[in-house]
Parts: structure tokens; C-alpha cells; sequence
């Protein structure tokens, strides 16, 4: 025990002798223990956004949307304008005959205009049932989401996005008052409160920010305005026949989900000669985002073993270079009785020692990457506020979430390193001849 | 009387670029306890070649050499290198102190390497220090100190593990006549006290300060006398 200490004592006294060459060769390991957790805590911070947005959408739902073809495939009808997308048919024919689907909502959205005495916004008027507050994870700040007794009446009665309620309400209570759309009013019955935006992973289904959301009764939207729907673009207006955006349909079990996904492709594919549809499973969604998340960690790792490896690479510069230098101390320590494996011993406890403090200081540093991380953000967003506005919000908003088993990796591999790249000079060391050694110089 | 090291046609040879150097060409030689022997000779004569290999830091190529009654001639380097520890006193002419440690971590490094760490053997090296008289250099380094004082740790050290002999390669070679004396002093005390001391000179001063001087030539011996007699015919060989 006396003799470990002493030897250590030792180690650490030598390295002392050149406390800046010690310094940044501890660097090197410093820098690499560091990054392989800082890495793997962002890689982790991402990914743990990515699946909570997937999440979001609900493991257990699939999610069916209209996709707009190209119009060259599309032909155009009498109206000019061709019916493309879900309809009320597919509606019936999926909650009909697939019988794992427990619950499903359709969902007709449309960019419309808002406005409340001068004010304006520009939303989505989304027709809806009273599940969609359910099963979009939907809460309620004040008064009430659409009913059953709404729907069946085809009430005029809308819900509130909190945004679409601030830019129109700023000063009263909007419940009761009523909002204009085209030439309808609707009395508004309640107000949502604030929802973050949706993951926008997989080819069909686009982010989605629900700020500007207006939410009525679909069989309201659909005996107002209908299906044939004329939109006002710049210089032209758009048609369009479109009788669902979304179908939200749920599993009666997640263990069902993807039966059931496939079950739904095939019954839409039946009825759709263009591909005017999508499905997305958030479950499948959420297993690409954890072979995603493997494939990060993998290439997180590397990244982090290279600039370990160089700064093994540096501490074996170091050593050889302490070695050949202390060639006479070596001679001498022979000469008084230290055996090969002392010498081996005595060098390697050196490199361990150097390891050892680049990899505690590195976890340190590695431990505060969550504070640095919103300090450097910070600073950017006052540096330059177009760049970071124009990075996705998952970066914009990553908290790196510090891995814990990413800890004692780092430090072992760290030591390891200093294990393997220290045993090299240190047999030089040990296999010098003592004679020669002394009368080196 | 018990010997502390004898040899018997000890050869020593160095093959370099397939030439064969004969450093040593079977030399035997024995040294009573207590003895204090100069070995003189020319340069390139293998007096550092002998005293090397009765400090156990190389092997003969023929012969033997006998450490008290243990024959080291055959042993391997870990063998060799514990008997260095525990029974080998050596000092060199540049001192060959450890930079980095202090007088008395110094003093303890062959104790280190025998494994022994304790307050007695701490003890002892202080002892050792203060017997040299740098009681109050403990804590200093090397660099601090003056090429005799550091001589004279370097004597300290030799001594901490009980060795067969001290041996010493031109321990004067470095130093200046005052502490030449200094240092031979401390010898003969050490000697007068029983220590048994093997030295290389070049200085016939300081061979005559000692009990025997053999002389070598080629890697032979060719005078083996006690001093006190006229040494300047065999000054020839310097
Ligand atoms: N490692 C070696 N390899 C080859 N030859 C060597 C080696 N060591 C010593 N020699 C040779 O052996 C012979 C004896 O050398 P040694 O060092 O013993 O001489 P020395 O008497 O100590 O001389 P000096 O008084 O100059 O120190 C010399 O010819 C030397 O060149
Ligand atoms: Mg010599």
C-alpha cells in the first residue's frame, strides 16, 4: 500500500517537473473525455425531442392524410377543379371493416382568414369532432371544446387556438363573441391552451403548428362550406374537392398498430388510383427514431474515440520524449536495484496519472455542458439571430441530456488509452541497457 | 578472513560490428572484508568493465565472480537487479543523484526498490544523511547543493542497504583537491568502521590513500600490491 503511494507520489512528482508539457498533454485526454459526453449528451438531446414529438402524435394512432398529387395527373373535372384525397367512403370503409381500430377522427382543415371587428389572423379553420381534443393531447384554458350536441346540430360554435385568442381577443374575454370567416360567424365557446408544434418525420406528414388554429364542428365545416373549396392565391384562385385532410385512427392495442397500418394501406389502396394519401405510424416513426438515435450514438462515438486516440497519440509523444530524456535517471534507478517492471511500473503510472486527471476533468467539463450549452446559445442568438432562426427548432431548443453511462466509458477508455499508449515507451524505457544509460549525456 | 568479492578468470568481451573487444581477459582477483582497494590503469584498460560487472549490472562472458559466498555470475536481470538493491553500494563520478527528489528521497531509493517503506528505514537514511554531514540538507535538491555535498549523498545512498562493498568509479574525478580530500576522508572512516571499498582512480594521490591498488593493462592484471611502497615505476601504464 506504503509502496503504491509511494510510487504514485513519484509519478506525480516527475510530471511536476514540467507542469506545461504535463499540462497539455492532459489536454489532449482532457478534450477527448470531454466530447465523447458532450456529444452523446446532444445526439441524446435531440433524439429524446425527436421521440417525445413522436410520441406526441401517439404510439398507438395512424395517421391518415390527403396529399395534394402533381397536378399533371390530376384531370380536371367540369368545375375545374378534381376531388382528390380521403373521403367520407374510406371514412366509413376503415372504421367499418377493420375491427383492432377502436376510435377514428376525421379532420377537414382549410386556410381561411379570422377576423374580430378590425383585427385579422390567417389560420387553419380545422373541422373536427370532440375526440380531436383527446387524442391531439388537446387542453382547454377556457370554456369548453366542441361537443357531441355541436356536432349533431352543426353548431356555429368555434374553439380558440391561444394565439388565434390573443391576436383577436387582446383586451376581452372572447367566449361568447362571435368570429368571422368568409360570410359566416361563428360564437366562440372556448380557448386552447398553448400546443408545441408537431414532428414533421415522415414524408406525409408535414410539421404542423396548431398556434393559429380555428376548431369548429366538421358537420358544421362540411354543411357551410362543403367540399368544393376556392381558395384566394395572388393572382389566381384554387380550386379544390377535398372531403378529409386527416384521418386519426386508433388502435385498440399498440401491439395491433402495424397489422392494422397494413390493413389500412390496403383498403385505401384499393379505392385510390393516385397516390393522394399517406399513412404514417407514429410507432414506426418512434422505431426509426431509435435506430436513428443507435446510428448517432455510433457516430457520436467515433467521432469522440478519434480525438481520444489523438490524444493518446499525444501522450505518447510526450512519453518518448520524457523517456529518452530521462535516459541517466533511468540508468540510475537500474543501477540502485529497480528491476524492468519497475521501470515499466514507474512510467506507466505517469501516463495513468495523465490520463487520469485529463479524465476527471473532462467528466467535470462533460457535466456542464447543459449550462455551456445555453450560454453558447445565447450568445449566438445575439451574434447572429438569422442563423440560428433559420436551424430546425430541435436544434434551436436542444437541451443535451448527459448520458450516464457515458461517464465511466469516457473515464475508462480514457485511462486505456493512457494504458495503451503509455506501455509502449515505457518498455523502451524498461530495455535499455543500464551501462549505456548512465553514460548517456 | 571472509571474502566480500572474489573472481576467477573473469573475461569480459563486447562484440562490436563482428569485432570481438577483449575488455577483460580473465582477471582473478579477491577482496577481504574489510579491504580497500584502487584499481588503476589506463584508460581503456576495462577498470569500469570490472567494477560493472562486481556491481552486478552486467554479466561475465567467462568466469566467475563471487558476491560473499553467493556466485552472481549466471544470474538473470531481475536477479541481478534485486541484488543490486539489497546488497550493492554504488557511487559514480558525476554523482548520479535523482533530479527531482530531495536529499533524503534520494538516500532511499534502493530501499524503495527492495520494497521496504517505513518510519525506520526513514530513520536510517536521516542517520545516513547526518554520517555525511548534511543533517539540515534533507529537503534540498541536487541542484542546490555543491558536487562534493552531493558526493557525499551519493556515499549516503550507497550505504543505506547494508551492502557487500562499496564500489566507486572515480568517485574524485568531478571534484576539486579540497573536497577530494573531503570525500577521501569520509571513506576512510567508513573503512576504518569495516567497510569493505573498491575504487577506480586515475589519480595515484588518491590510490595512495587506499590499502591496495591493483593494476590493469588490456584487461589484465598486472600488479596487485598493498600501498605504501614506491608506486612510480608502475606509473608507466597512466
Ligand atoms: N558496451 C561496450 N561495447 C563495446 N566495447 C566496450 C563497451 N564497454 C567498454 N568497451 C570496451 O572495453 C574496453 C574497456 O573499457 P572500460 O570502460 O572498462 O575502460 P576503463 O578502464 O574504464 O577506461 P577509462 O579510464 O577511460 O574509464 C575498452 O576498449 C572499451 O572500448
Ligand atoms: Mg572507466
Amino acid at each position: 500500500m506504503a509502496f503504491w503511494l509511494r510510487t504514485w507520489q513519484l509519478g506525480v512528482k516527475s510530471l511536476l517537473l514540467h507542469p506545461l508539457r504535463s499540462l497539455l498533454t492532459v489536454l489532449g485526454i482532457f478534450i477527448g473525455v470531454a466530447s465523447v459526453i458532450w456529444l452523446l449528451a446532444i445526439g441524446e438531446g435531440i433524439s429524446q425531442k425527436a421521440q417525445e414529438q413522436i410520441a406526441e402524435l401517439g404510439a398507438d394512432n395512424i395517421i391518415v392524410r390527403t396529399i395534394k398529387p402533381p397536378s399533371e395527373v390530376m384531370d380536371t373535372g367540369s368545375s375545374g377543379a378534381t376531388p382528390y384525397g380521403i373521403t367520407r367512403d374510406d371514412f366509413d370503409r376503415l372504421t367499418q371493416t377493420i375491427p383492432t381500430i377502436e376510435r377514428a377522427l376525421p379532420i377537414r382543415e382549410i386556410r381561411r382568414r379570422f377576423s374580430y371587428a378590425n383585427r385579422v389572423i390567417d389560420g387553419r379553420l380545422v373541422g373536427c369532432t370532440p375526440e380531436y381534443a383527446e387524442v391531439t393531447r388537446l387542453q382547454m384554458d377556457r370554456g369548453r371544446f366542441i361537443t357531441d350536441l355541436d356536432q349533431e346540430h352543426k353548431h356555429n360554435h368555434c374553439v380558440l387556438a391561444a394565439n388565434v385568442a390573443e391576436r383577436l381577443f387582446p383586451f376581452e374575454n372572447p367566449i361568447g363573441r362571435s368570429i368571422h370567416v368568409d360570410e359566416h360567424y361563428y360564437v366562440v365557446v372556448g380557448v386552447a391552451k398553448e400546443k408545441a408544434p408537431s414532428a414533421g418525420i415522415g414524408g406525409s406528414f408535414a410539421a404542423q403548428d396548431f398556434s393559429n388554429d380555428v376548431y369548429i364542428p366538421i358537420s358544421t365545416l362540411w354543411s357551410r362550406i362543403g367540399d368544393f373549396i376556392v381558395t384566394r392565391r395572388s393572382s389566381s384562385f384554387e380550386r379544390e374537392i377535398v372531403e378529409l385532410s386527416q384521418v386519426t385512427l386508433r388502435v385498440d392495442h399498440v401491439d395491433h398498430v402495424m397489422e392494422t397500418a397494413d390493413l389500412v394501406e390496403l383498403t385505401m389502396a384499393e379505392h385510390h388510383r393516385l397516390e393522394d394519401y399517406g399513412v404514417t405510424v407514429p410507432l414506426e416513426l418512434l422505431e426509426q427514431a431509435k435506430t436513428t438515435r443507435m446510428m448517432f450514438i455510433i457516430f457520436m462515438g467515433m467521432i469522440a474515440a478519434i480525438s481520444l486516440i489523438v490524444g493518446g497519440i499525444g501522450i505518447m509523444n510526450i512519453m518518448l520524449a520524457t523517456v529518452t530524456e530521462r535516459t541517466r535517471e533511468i540508468g540510475i534507478r537500474r543501477a540502485l536495484g529497480a528491476k524492468r517492471s519497475d521501470i515499466i511500473r514507474q512510467f506507466l503510472v505517469e501516463t495513468i496519472a495523465l490520463s487520469i486527471v485529463g479524465g476527471v476533468t473532462g467528466v467535470l467539463a462533460g457535466l456542464t455542458c447543459r449550462g455551456v450549452t445555453g450560454v453558447i446559445r445565447q450568445g449566438l442568438e445575439k451574434a447572429f439571430p438569422e442563423i440560428m432562426e433559420a436551424l430546425p427548432p430541435v436544434i434551436q431548443s436542444v437541451e443535451p441530456i448527459v448520458v450516464p453511462w457515458s461517464i465511466p466509458v469516457a473515464f475508462g477508455i480514457s485511462v486505456v488509452i493512457g494504458i495503451i499508449f503509455g506501455t509502449y515507451p515505457a518498455m523502451r524505457a524498461a530495455a535499455m541497457d543500464p551501462i549505456e544509460a548512465l553514460r548517456h549525456e | 578472513m571472509r571474502l566480500a568479492a572474489s573472481t576467477r578468470n573473469l573475461t569480459k568481451e563486447y562484440v562490436l560490428d563482428g569485432e570481438t573487444v577483449r575488455a577483460l581477459r580473465g582477471v582473478s582477483l579477491d577482496v577481504p572484508e574489510g579491504d580497500w582497494v584502487a584499481i588503476m590503469g589506463a584508460s581503456g584498460s576495462g577498470k569500469s568493465t570490472m567494477l560493472n560487472l562486481f556491481a552486478c549490472l552486467d554479466r561475465p562472458t567467462a568466469g566467475t565472480i563471487m558476491l560473499g559466498d553467493d556466485d552472481v555470475s549466471k544470474l538473470n536481470d531481475d536477479q541481478l537487479s534485486e541484488i543490486r538493491a539489497s546488497r550493492i553500494g554504488i557511487v559514480f563520478q558525476s554523482y548520479n543523484l535523482i533530479p527531482q527528489l530531495t536529499v533524503i528521497e534520494n538516500i532511499e531509493v534502493p530501499l524503495y526498490y527492495q520494497g521496504i517503506y517505513s518510519s525506520k528505514a526513514r530513520k536510517r537514511c536521516i542517520d545516513l544523511a547526518a554520517m555525511v554531514g548534511l543533517a539540515d540538507r534533507l529537503k534540498h535538491r541536487p541542484t542546490q547543493l555543491s558536487g562534493g555535498q552531493q558526493q557525499r549523498v551519493a556515499i549516503a545512498r550507497s550505504l543505506v542497504n547494508d551492502p557487500y562493498f562499496i564500489l566507486a568509479d572515480e568517485p574524485t574525478g568531478n571534484l576539486d583537491s579540497a573536497t577530494t580530500e573531503e570525500i577521501l576522508q569520509l571513506l576512510e572512516k567508513l573503512n576504518n568502521d569495516g567497510k569493505t571499498i573498491i575504487m577506480v582512480t586515475h589519480e595515484p594521490d588518491v590510490g595512495d590513500r587506499t590499502k591496495r591498488i591493483v593494476r590493469l593493462r588490456d584487461g589484465l592484471v598486472i600488479s596487485d600490491r598493498p600501498t605504501g611502497g614506491d608506486c612510480s615505476t608502475e606509473h608507466d601504464d597512466d
